[in-house]
């Protein structure tokens, strides 16, 4: 017996491995399924050849994206007409984080970060310090230097990830910022005290960085919440960064008006 | 529905019919985004959760009326248009799109 549509599915998941599971949820051929893999694989047909083409197109770049949402089609894949609702289902890999810098703030934020579903790697090229003795919650503890880190693994960042300097170090903040920048990666935040940001702007405008650059990199890092502890601060970095995702402007609710939860915008 | 995928498995190799409702879509204040997944087993075990608490009672009594042949596949929406959302009480006082189906796929 050939392995079924859900068989291959779980498959996959379970691997961790990217996939788009489309469902006619109305129309005819009603249930459906057909399943997109970024390689251009598909399995499984909605039982309409044009139709298949047409949603598979769309459902790898909404599997890129991370988003899941119901798309309405014509009888053939037809834009603009509502003939046969389908539901694409994006399991993409949870988001990444990198934390830059082994210190006492590092554990805070990487368990933070996990928390909120993150798959987290602290980078520091001190291997004193970057031990997975010191980080148990990281995914990974990397002994490199940044800027070396993100030739390796830059350009599969996206823009559902984080990185996050924290070390405060010209010597190791800046070749980190200087790279990070050439990522596509959708948070860039640098810790420091106002002093220190002022002094590290100047130097990456010296190490060729524009002003576009420069707007991207969060800092001081972090929402204004008055944090003091690693734990607090932890809190004041993640929330920028669901902040930014979501383009709100913190405030608390009950001084604002309108819906509290809006649709998901990402990508 | 990565999260229920074990509970499925379970049920199934025990001999269990499932079904899968998922959140489609979502309209106004939601607590749940699109995908959110809940799975039923015929014997009436539950995993995972679509909504804030609300209307979790609805889907499994709908989940199960689609395993016993009673209901067909397909879209139910709950919300404040719907005089059935006031009576399952979903307090957020969004709109949100289930696709109910048995999983035989």
């Amino acid at each position: 017996m050939s392995e079924s549509v859900y068989e291959h599915l779980t498959s996959r998941l379970r691997l961790n491995r990217p996939i788009a599971l489309v469902t006619v949820i109305e129309g005819p051929g009603l249930g459906a399924k057909l399943l997109v893999e970024p390689d251009g694989t598909v399995v499984g047909s909605l039982g309409q050849a044009d139709l298949d083409r047409v949603v598979a197109r769309d459902a790898l770049g909404e599997l890129a994206a991370g988003r899941s949402s119901a798309r309405h089609y014509g009888e053939r894949g037809e834009a603009r007409e509502r003939v046969v609702s389908v539901f694409v289902e994006s399991f993409a890999p949870p988001p990444r984080m990198i934390i830059f810098g082994a210190v006492d703030f590092t554990a805070a934020l990487a368990a933070t970060a996990k928390l909120l579903g993150y798959t987290v790697t602290v980078c520091d090229a001190r291997p004193v310090f970057a031990t997975a003795r010191r980080f148990p919650m990281a995914d990974e503890v990397a002994n490199e230097w940044p800027d070396k880190h993100l030739d390796r693994v830059g350009g599969d960042l996206g823009p559902r990830d984080a990185i996050c300097v924290l070390t405060h170090d010209a010597k190791f903040d800046v070749p980190a910022i200087t790279s990070a920048v050439r990522t596509e990666v959708g948070y860039l935040g640098a810790m420091g005290s106002r002093r220190t940001h002022e002094r590290r702007v100047e130097r990456l405008r010296e190490a060729g960085l524009s002003e576009d650059d420069l707007a991207r990199v969060m800092s001081p890092i972090g929402l204004d919440l008055g944090a003091r502890t690693p734990e607090e601060v932890a809190i004041a970095i993640c929330a920028e960064i669901i902040a930014l995702r979501t383009g709100r402007v913190p405030r608390p609710l009950r001084d604002t008006e309108g819906p509290i939860h809006v649709p998901l915008q990402e990508g | 529905m990565k999260e229920i995928l074990d509970d499925i498995d379970r049920w199934r190799d025990r001999g269990h019919r499932v079904a899968i409702a998922r959140v489609v879509a979502t309209e106004g204040s939601s607590p749940r985004e699109a995908g959110a997944a809940m799975a039923v087993s015929d014997d009436g075990e539950v995993a995972g959760s679509v909504s804030g608490g609300c209307v979790e009672g609805a889907v499994v009594a709908a989940a199960l009326e689609v395993l016993a042949g009673e209901r067909e596949r397909g879209v139910i929406t709950f919300g404040y248009s719907d005089d059935e959302a006031f009576a399952v009480g979903l307090t957020c006082g969004g709109t949100v799109h289930l696709y109910v189906e048995e999983l035989d796929w």
